[in-house]
């Protein structure tokens, strides 16, 4: 999808958020000079297109009791990599799940895989229900905890528009 | 931000808005009236809720979630191993940049682990290279090369 000045003008002006208004289309149009039914119907068309995934909110794992969260990361075969992973993205407690180049010889893990709990113990259990889906076909793998957030902002747009 | 909110800190109705909300709301002019009905709230309280959830940290964003990739863009998993004296210089240095959407410290060797969201795919490698100008340190890049579906969400 091409997004137009005025596109980028919408999302730049909601980047960091949406105005909480009950009625925050209108307002972001006040910003913008734009009519309410343009910002909406524009915001459809990117959100149809892919280009905004959704409107929502964004849950704080940690503030909600999920405070321990590890990713996981796994050295796979990779004749089986793609249909292994499938089966660990399926699962309840993982909240990303992907397919990386390694990295070596430091780094020899191709799969990434989020995995979040109330602690660590909670992690530690999930991440052995993954080895031992994973079986033979897993030469190796490692766990990397989260200390700190130190930016959490999503995606901005860069230059004008 | 790593702390736990005491149990009392939300309500029914707040974990309802929580819950409801993160999957997205309609483009509407009254965007919230769905769930207010649901919550048997007015809309002007299902703000002031929000408001609050994010003052609390109990939400750390709310509006639109772009697709980097759907824009013609590329995000990118990028780390790097700080020495621990040097961490909070690095922190700054990286965060300075606009295409670092999320940062985290990770217990390992490899201890930042960045995302970087462009709209151009070349002007990840241009980022993650200006990085390591302004540090000396090696920026590793993890790209994806398959996601895999995932179904998990917040339950609060």
């Amino acid at each position: 999808m091409t997004l137009d000045a005025t596109d980028r003008r919408i999302l730049k002006a909601t980047a960091s958020g949406l105005p909480l208004t009950p009625h925050p289309f209108e307002e972001v149009g006040r910003w913008l000079l734009l009519p309410e039914n343009e910002v909406i119907a524009r915001m459809a068309a990117m959100q149809d297109d892919g280009v905004i995934r959704r409107v929502a909110l964004a849950p704080n794992h940690y503030a909600l009791g999920l405070a321990a969260n590890g990713m996981s990361v796994w050295d796979l075969d990779d004749r089986v990599a793609v249909s292994l992973g499938a089966k660990v993205g399926a699962l309840p407690f993982v909240s990303h799940c992907y397919l990386r180049p390694r990295a070596l010889p430091d780094w020899p893990y191709n799969l990434f895989a989020m995995l979040h709990g109330k602690t660590r113990d909670e992690v530690e259990a999930k991440r052995a229900e993954v080895a031992a889906l994973l079986g033979e076909a897993c030469r190796s793998h490692d766990i990397l905890y989260s200390t700190r957030i130190l930016k959490k902002t999503g995606m901005r747009l860069a230059g004008e528009g | 931000m790593r702390a736990t909110l005491a149990s009392d800190a939300l309500d029914a109705i707040d974990r309802l808005l929580i819950n409801r909300l993160q999957d997205g709301m309609p483009l509407t002019h009254s965007p919230f009236a769905p769930v207010a009905a649901e919550a048997n709230i007015p809309e002007a309280e299902v703000v002031d809720r929000i408001a609050r959830l994010r003052e609390i940290g109990a939400i750390t964003r709310f509006g639109p979630f772009l697709d980097a990739e759907a824009m013609g863009g590329a995000f990118c998993l990028c780390a790097m191993a700080v020495p621990q004296y040097r961490f909070d210089e690095v922190v700054t240095l990286v965060n300075a940049h606009a295409e670092v959407a999320h940062n985290y410290e990770r217990q390992h060797k490899l201890n930042m682990w960045f995302v970087l969201a462009c709209e151009r795919p070349d002007d990840i490698a241009k980022a993650a290279k200006r990085i390591e100008e302004e540090t000396g340190l090696q920026v590793l890049c993890f790209p994806k090369q398959h996601e895999f579906f995932i179904g998990f969400r917040v339950e609060a």
